[in-house]
């Protein structure tokens, strides 16, 4: 019979080992460290079409994901499709005029949210500019360059690409060439 | 004809028979937990038997399975060219599936039938009569630290089946196949979920060892005392218990990821 000490160390050593079997499982394996999501702020873009895309698709910028896809509804006013993303805060200085599209990761891969940056460009900055190709002073401007913000709305969309549209479209281009073509023979 | 019948329902009848007592020991168990509370070193003590006891089994199980899964899921994702996706496979069959259905088995072969063994005995040399008459409960001082010691254990060693399994993939699928460490790593986080799945499979473990335990005590408790009682019991817990579990996964499963 084991003494009561070493039986308790041993059963310490056991609950710690499948903590720390608990802990990497949360932390390594799955996405616990990659982004704090209550942590952010949300913004919204329309999309003619956002067939395939989920919630919780990653939302990317430059292929660097900085967020995730957190709703998508109907809007029945302007027949388009609402999705709400979710940005880490750390990424705060996206420029306003920023545009989104679905994107697709590889041939069959799953639907994301690429973002791209817009100019950046402020009423300030073309004040800067002007008054500096006139040869004048620049005249102090508040406020610095727009970005988005909570709740803000990305105005310039494309939406995803449904493979049988595509099709749909070349084989009608193709019909309407070759009928041209027997046309002009 | 009539005797066939007869047949059946006494079976059926037995059947229900054994599923009340179960539940009336489960509820007995359940009602004498709090009298543990000044004791954990009852509790302790039956986690040494059950969990320490069984982590080798555990650990090179995982080990083995991971591997399997690491050699299979490659030699699979290559012909499509997504071996990277290597570490996603084993990760998610390891925490949603085969780490809490794999360990469950083990656990009642390695666990469970000695619970049964170890109870049944008690009770064939009459050392739970014993208890009785010095009036001391046998539920409360024999089965309830088994069960708890049982119930919390299973998650402990699903988690490190778990793991190790990741592991075991890792070094199969990084260190011999060539798959690229960072996007093994990489993609699995990037698709397992914390809650969705990782947290599920900790649900599902709790289940199967909440299941595992109390077939085992009651099995051992219910045993005829006598040595051919206490064989039949242990296989008995082995076997019910892997039905249960396998079923209930299926279940857990549906009602989890079913949507």
């Amino acid at each position: 019979m084991m003494s009561t000490r070493t039986t308790e160390i041993w059963v310490g050593v056991f609950v710690a080992a499948g903590l720390a079997a608990l802990f990497m499982l949360a932390m390594k394996v799955s996405n616990l460290s990659a982004l704090d999501e209550e942590d952010g702020f949300t913004i919204e873009a329309r999309f003619e079409d956002a067939s395939g895309l989920k919630v919780r698709s990653p939302v990317t910028m430059a292929g660097v994901r900085i967020g995730r896809v957190v709703a998508i509804e109907f809007d029945k006013q302007s027949l388009q499709a609402v999705v709400r993303m979710r940005i880490d805060r750390r990424y705060d200085t996206l420029p306003a005029d920023s545009s989104a599209s679905i994107y697709t990761a590889g041939l069959l891969g799953e639907k994301y949210v690429g973002l791209e940056p817009g100019a950046g460009a402020d009423e300030c900055e073309e004040a800067a500019l002007e008054a500096e190709l006139e040869g004048r002073e620049p005249e102090p401007c508040e406020g610095g360059a727009r970005v988005l913000r909570d709740g803000a709305r990305i105005k310039i969309t494309q939406g995803s690409l449904v493979l049988e549209k595509l099709i749909a479209r070349f084989v009608s281009q193709f019909l309407e060439s070759g009928g041209k073509k027997e046309a002009a023979q | 004809m009539l005797d066939l019948l007869q047949n059946l329902g006494r079976r059926g009848l037995g059947v229900f028979e054994r599923l009340g007592r179960a539940s009336l020991l489960l509820v007995q168990i359940l009602a004498g937990l709090h009298t543990l509370l000044p004791r954990p070193r009852l509790v302790i003590q039956q986690v040494f038997s059950v969990g320490v006891l069984s982590l080798v089994i555990i650990v090179v199980s995982g080990t083995f399975v991971g591997m399997v899964l690491g050699l299979q899921g490659y030699n699979t994702l290559v012909d499509f060219g997504a071996e990277e996706s290597l570490g996603v496979v084993v990760a998610l069959s390891l925490v949603r599936e085969l780490g809490p259905v794999v360990t469950a088995l083990l656990f009642a072969g390695r666990a469970g039938s000695a619970l049964t063994a170890e109870i049944g005995l008690m009770k064939a040399t009459e050392q739970l009569s014993a208890l009785e008459m010095m009036a001391v409960d046998p539920v409360r001082r024999v089965l309830a630290p088994r069960f708890v010691a049982g119930f919390l254990s299973m998650p402990l060693l699903a988690a490190i089946f778990s793991a190790v399994g990741v592991l075991g993939g890792y070094f199969v699928g990084v260190g011999l196949l060539g798959v690229d460490e960072g996007a093994y790593w990489s993609q699995m986080q990037d698709k397992v979920d914390l809650y969705d799945d990782v947290y599920n499979g900790v649900i599902k473990s709790l289940a199967f060892g909440w299941v595992a335990t109390w077939i085992a005590v009651f099995e051992g408790h219910d045993a005829v005392p006598t040595s051919e009682g206490v064989s039949r019991a242990t296989t008995r817990t082995v076997v019910y218990t892997s039905l249960a579990v396998l079923g209930l996964d299926f279940v857990l499963t549906a009602l989890m990821f079913g949507d």
